[in-house]
């Protein structure tokens, strides 16, 4: 037992020394497919799924109800949004441009709001919104699965979502990622 | 402008960086002391420079410069000053400004100690802790930009996330990346060693001291982030075994286990090359820590917003530093096999037992983080490992852990007599189950053998501790002269090892005692747990600097008097929405009571929906912390380290250089 220990008896083998390397060539592997699989690269578990329904307020028309069977019809844009958003306003003359546009209406989803204040907001700054929903609590806004204001979603003719962008609309994005987008689904529709 | 200044200043730093990397580094290679010479102001010049840098920016935050647009999406013009300071590292691109900040600092300062050392040793440490700045530099500047502008400039930011304006947050993450980037320096010196050929018992009592430094801010940060997760998420636990919590554990394990091998290498001249991975082994881990967080490879409450191309910078970047050094470590480890021996029962295998515990904790902690991601990887499917598995592999793990900490210390270097040692540990044994079993009937509770044997554990670390210090003491007849020749680095071993073992029994007996009650309550009603009665007056309204809160008023009593009055809060945030709970707790060292508020209920009649805790000794698991922070900074500054080297060591030592 306290015999000493022999410098051989404890000596690794050669293969021992390049095990850490080893083990970590193959983490790297590892890695390497993980930020493939990023699951955060997938922008939405609803793409290719239809709406959430919901049925809430016009900000507008308070008397009114809008809801998801609203959004049928043609290709339209849910944008979310609200006063107290530094981005959401930072984006509105975007959505300003993209109204004027004319290449698919743009609804809204008027999140964790007081009406008084967008109706207020959009009175002065002018409205590029066909119709607003005014969701006071956030329970649509987490069943469409925001985690942060703006968040804005393609909605095919068929109410089936098609896209969602997260974060401010740039005029770039615009060009680039949401008319192509728009583009195609219409061509397919025609076809 | 102001924020141009900043960002052109961060790349002067990166040239700066380059010339401290490459031109050591070469002089180390081709034996130039010249060039080895531009080590040290080179480091200084980069810290001075990022220094100006992070001033920067914090300036633009103080100002509220939200034309930054990193500013614009964390500040916001109601935020306080304080968390106008904390927030430059309130998300990604700043706390990796933060982290080449302490980089920086840190090299600095092993740049100016460096007299200590022989020039070449310093230059390849210096030039080891360019390069890992080169890479760091690089991903700030080219992925993660601070200074990057957007015009036209929004009215106001976005806010600081309301989880991290807490004052305990706004240190945590500073302790943590000090510890992080800390254990840098005992990788710079490992990596230069390997090159030189070199590990030697100068080598560890230079590597000593770092290590135990990072280590202790680790042990900080920990703790605090710990603490900060009781207090501030309202569900009264402390440790979720959430990735990032293990990607800052990880470290801590190897890094307890280094400082332990490194006493054995300085000590003994034996296991070097184990201590050489543990330092290669600790940085590692940090740095894979830093990709698991910015990567977003795993999911995590902590993770900022993500980006792949970050994450593929980071993987290359940790291939490279990690696979550079572990084949380096291939090749030159088995060129240089341990010379010492000693035999199986040594504080030596004891010491070597505990850190290859220790190492195989952290690859169960790394098995059960990456594990989904594995799972993922093969079949797509999507799992979460929680802590079950954890706490079913890892406590089996600690509890030789704790054990090897008892008997460890009373072992002598080298041989030990079995039967001498079996003498020296009886009594305390004896007196230890004596104890734990005593205050098992005086604590209130039914006895329960997790915590009679979380205090024998405990009693028996710290009566071999006193049994040691006789031991230290038996040559001497003046106990003060006794006491005060005993190293300080003793006492810090000492401290420290106590502080664990309160942390064992916080955790034993706050998880077997603790009561918890989950309920609705309306004003008047009360509810009891264990000897506390609680009883629900209120919910007021109550607004803050940036927030609407909801305050509580709870009035416990016990025996019928009433001992305190608790206020729980509930705010709002106004900028972001977000809802943060304030939990009310109410500590000493026996017991905690713990009371947060959940939803309200019935806005007519003011019930709420309410969370009771009784916790006894949780206070224990952080107070461990901090004495075993307060352990490692005693062993930092023991005079032993602060002995300068002759000056005719300092000259080029050729026999350094490795003949290859």
């Amino acid at each position: 037992m306290s015999q000493p220990v022999e410098n051989q008896s404890i000596q690794p083998k050669r293969w021992v020394y390049l095990l850490p390397l080893g083990i970590f060539v193959g983490l790297v592997i590892l890695f390497f497919i993980g930020l493939e699989l990023n699951p955060r690269l997938i922008p939405s578990p609803l793409i290719g799924k239809p709406a959430p329904s919901f049925s809430l307020p016009r900000l507008h028309h308070p008397g009114e109800i809008f809801q998801e069977t609203d959004l049928q019809g043609e290709i339209s844009l849910l944008n979310i949004w609200a006063t107290w958003c530094p981005s959401c306003k930072q984006e509105h003359p975007v959505l300003m441009q993209i109204a004027k546009a004319n290449k698919a209406p743009i609804y809204g989803l008027y999140y964790k709001d007081d009406p008084e204040y967008g109706v207020e907001w959009l009175k002065n700054n002018g409205n590029p919104y066909r119709a607003n929903a005014v969701d006071k609590d956030g329970s649509v806004g987490i069943e469409w699965g925001t985690y942060g204001t703006p968040e804005t979603f393609i909605i095919d003719e068929k109410g089936i979502i098609q896209y969602k962008h997260v974060g401010p609309i740039s005029w770039q994005d615009w060009k680039d990622k949401l008319l192509p987008k728009i583009q195609s689904l219409r061509e397919k529709s025609d076809v | 402008m102001i924020p141009e200044i900043g960002h052109f200043i961060l790349i002067l730093a990166l040239c700066v960086a380059l010339v401290q990397a490459i031109i050591p580094g070469m002089g180390l290679l081709n034996r130039r002391v010249d060039w080895m010479n531009v080590a040290q102001p080179a480091a200084v010049l980069q810290f001075i420079l990022v220094l100006i840098s992070y001033s920067i920016l914090t300036y633009s935050f103080i100002v509220h410069d939200f034309s930054v647009l990193y500013i614009a999406n964390t500040s916001n013009s109601e935020l306080p000053l304080i968390y106008r300071i904390s927030g430059v590292w309130g998300a990604h691109e700043g706390s990796l400004l933060l982290w080449v900040l302490i980089l920086s600092a840190w090299t600095a300062v092993v740049a100016i100690y460096s007299k200590r050392y022989p020039v070449d040793v310093g230059a390849g440490v210096t030039s080891v802790l360019g390069f890992i700045s080169i890479g760091f530099l690089m991903f700030t500047l080219f992925t993660s930009n601070p200074f990057e502008r957007h015009f036209p400039a929004p009215v106001d930011g976005a806010d600081l996330n309301p989880l991290l304006q807490d004052p305990a947050m706004a240190i945590h993450p500073p302790m943590l990346y000090m510890g992080y980037v800390g254990f840098a320096i005992p990788f710079a010196f490992a990596i230069t060693a390997l090159v030189q050929g070199k590990v030697d018992t100068a080598w560890a009592r230079w590597v000593r001291p770092w290590a135990i430094g990072a280590w202790v801010c680790l042990t900080a940060g920990i703790t605090l982030g710990s603490w900060w997760a009781y207090y501030e998420l309202g569900w009264g636990g402390w440790w979720f075994w959430d990735p990032v919590e293990n990607a800052s554990f990880m470290p801590w394990l190897t890094g307890t286990a280094l400082i332990h091998s490194l006493a054995i290498t300085e000590k003994r001249h034996a296991l070097r090359n184990w201590t050489v991975l543990l330092a290669i082994l600790s940085f590692s881990l940090s740095l894979l820590g830093t990709f698991l967080v910015r990567s977003g490879v795993l999911t995590s409450v902590h993770a900022f917003a993500t980006d792949p191309t970050r994450g593929i910078f980071i993987l290359i970047f940790l291939g490279v530093v990690i696979g550079i050094s572990l084949m380096l470590f291939a090749i030159r480890a088995w060129q240089m096999r341990t010379t010492g021996s000693f035999t199986l029962v040594s504080r030596e295998m004891s010491l070597l037992s505990n850190s290859v515990l220790l190492l195989i904790a952290m690859l169960t902690v790394l098995l059960g983080t990456l594990y989904p991601l594995i799972l993922e990887a093969i079949t797509g499917e999507k799992i979460s490992v929680g802590p079950p598995y954890f706490s079913s592999v890892f406590i089996p793990l600690m509890v030789p852990v704790v054990f090897l900490v008892a008997i460890g210390p009373l072992m002598s270097w080298r041989k030990e007599n079995l039967s001498q040692l079996l003498l020296k540990l009886r009594q305390p044994a004896i007196i230890a189950v004596l104890f734990a079993s005593l205050l098992l009937l005086v604590l209130p509770g039914k006895a329960n053998f997790t915590a009679w044997f979380a205090l024998l554990l405990a009693f028996w670390v710290i009566n071999n501790c006193f049994a040691l210090l006789k031991q230290r003491l038996r040559n001497t007849n003046n106990l003060s002269q006794g006491l005060r020749r005993i190293p300080r680095g003793w006492y810090g071993m000492i401290t420290a090892h106590i502080g664990l073992v309160m942390t064992v029994i916080g955790i034993g007996l706050s998880s077997v005692y603790s009561q918890e009650q989950d309920v609705y309550m309306a004003p008047g009603d009360d509810r009891t747990l264990g000897a506390y009665r609680f009883e629900f007056i209120d919910v007021k309204k109550k607004p803050g600097p940036n927030y609407m809160a909801d305050v509580g008023t709870i009035h416990v009593y016990k025996n019928d008097e009433r001992l305190m009055t608790l206020h729980p809060e509930k705010r709002l945030y106004n900028v972001r929405r977000n809802v943060m709970t304030e939990a009310a707790i109410h500590s000493n060292l026996l017991r905690d009571l713990y009371v947060s508020l959940g939803e309200p209920r019935n806005l007519e009649s003011g019930s709420w929906s309410v969370r009771l805790y009784y916790k006894p000794f949780i206070l224990w698991i952080w107070l461990g912390g901090l004495f075993m922070v307060i352990g490692g900074l005693l062993a930092v500054t023991d005079r032993r380290y602060r002995i300068e080297v002759p000056d005719e060591k300092l000259k080029l030592d050729s026999t350094h250089v490795a003949a290859s």
